[in-house]
């Protein structure tokens, strides 16, 4: 039940829903939960709701610190 | 559920194996000057099955971390109970349809399940994938009383209580919930503060972190000065809270830290929280295997009690239902004092087309996850 992955927001309706693509298969989801929402945003969905925007400059910058770890061994 | 391996995504290598050797490496670094082996607790259901999936559990035990799985599986702790009145309403009215997650409809209780019980006619079972599905039903369906039936924690209950919000503006008369809503940071101090295992620290669910942020674990840390981190669910991000864990332990120092801020920020999703605290209240909740926790769970507020299927058909919940006989040790399961392969039935007569606890039978559920991806197929 627990989607682990991010999607892509692809479109967004009047009635706080949306498309959400996964890797080319698309699902819809509600966005109530996340009122700023946008066409480009990448979001955790949870039984048919976003419950959180990826923010990817924290992704960026936990990929930095394996690079980091890396040169350190 | 899992994604082909040519993911175009800005943290696409945190699958790799490399990493996940230089992170094993690290950890072996600080357990090193520790005495192991280090019991840390995942909390969620899909941690665990992570580490299955992903081989972790074995590579861990050779760093001295032994990983013990939680209650994180809604549907594993939530007692029979509620199944039952589901299914006596299912029986005797002719008049109901009950909505409910795929994975709820197999739990096996004294009654059957819900998918093998028999509806009155007139009455039926849906699976649904989102609860919203269930208010639409109640929409089309204005001759049935539609039940959502929902287990679920902090991720899940936000969504489900949204279906209130609408169903009251659509002034719908003839939908209603029944709750199995369990909060996380009351039950973990429930398993510290009884205190039947020694924990060294804990793995926070990444999902549930997402709706409550950072601060209800605080009491974790600082009460009882147990480390914990917030971890996201590729392989790495799990090792990197472990590293976190184990960093707090030689220090001397716990916190609360956050090792999935890409999803995670520190106050949580305050929308969610929002509607939460307008339509649901604290109550005392019964946890399969944890037993009655204060202020675990929630239920609807007085106000919008209409929608409570526990007042609306005067449901019974608990009360003269004695559970099943049953060799079946998911209780001890969800608390971590044994493995699944300790119970006797594991593999035998309990397996995933046979299941005799929830444990078996929900994705989240650490015996059908053993099972899955042990190589185990029978004993037999
Ligand atoms: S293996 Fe089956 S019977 Fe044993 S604890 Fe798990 S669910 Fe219960």
């Amino acid at each position: 039940m627990c989607l682990a992955i991010p999607g892509k927001v692809i479109s967004l309706n009047d009635n706080g829903t949306g498309q959400v693509d996964y890797l080319g298969s698309q699902v819809l989801a509600n966005f109530s939960l996340l009122p700023d929402i946008k066409v480009g945003d990448w979001v955790i969905v949870h039984a048919g709701f976003a419950i959180s925007r990826l923010d990817q400059k924290e992704a960026r910058r936990t990929l930095k610190l394996f690079q980091e770890l890396e040169k350190q061994s | 559920m899992s994604p082909p391996a040519t993911i175009h995504l800005p943290f696409s290598n945190w699958r790799t194996k490399e990493t996940a050797d230089r992170l094993l490496k690290a950890i072996e670094a600080e357990t090193r000057n520790l005495p192991t082996p280090l019991k840390l607790m995942e909390v969620c259901g899909t941690h665990t099955m992570t580490l299955h999936r992903s081989g972790l559990k074995p590579r861990l035990r050779q760093v001295g971390i032994d990983m013990i799985s939680g209650p994180g599986c809604p549907v594993c702790i939530t007692p029979d109970y509620y199944h039952e009145a589901i299914i006596d309403l299912l029986v005797g009215r002719g008049d109901i349809l009950v909505c409910t997650f795929g994975d709820m409809t197999r739990v096996p209780t004294r009654k059957g399940s819900l998918q093998t019980v028999v509806p009155a006619p007139g009455s039926r079972l849906k699976i649904v994938y989102s609860p919203e599905e269930a208010v639409a039903e109640a929409h089309n369906q204005p001759e049935k009383q539609v039940i959502f039936f929902g287990a679920g924690f902090e991720t899940t209950i936000p969504g489900i209580t949204f279906t209130v919000k609408k169903a009251a503006e659509e002034k719908l008369k003839n939908y209603c919930l029944l709750t199995a809503f369990w909060l996380i940071p009351p039950a973990l101090k429930a398993i510290i503060e009884g205190g039947e295992l020694a924990i060294n620290g804990f793995i926070y669910p990444g999902h549930v972190s997402a709706i409550i942020g950072e601060k209800p674990y605080a009491l974790v840390a600082e009460t009882y000065h147990l480390p914990g981190a917030i971890a996201g669910f590729e392989p790495a991000d799990i090792l990197l809270g472990i590293l976190s864990v184990v960093k707090q332990i030689r220090s001397g120092q716990p916190l609360v830290a956050n090792e999935y801020r890409r999803v995670v920020k520190p106050e949580g999703n305050v929308e969610a929280q929002a509607i939460m605290e307008r339509y649901l209240i604290k109550t005392a909740a019964d946890w399969r295997g944890l037993g009655p926790i204060p202020d675990s769970g929630l239920k609807l507020r007085p106000e919008y009690s209409s929608f409570d299927a526990v007042r609306r058909f005067s449901l019974k919940l608990g009360s003269g239902s004695s559970a099943r006989k049953t060799a079946c040790r998911c209780g001890e399961v969800l608390k971590g004092l044994i493995a699944p392969t300790d119970c006797p039935l594991f593999g035998r007569q309990c397996r995933p087309d046979s299941p005799q606890g929830p444990c078996m039978v929900s994705y989240e559920g650490a015996c059908l996850i053993e099972y899955k991806f042990s190589g185990v197929k029978s004993y037999d």
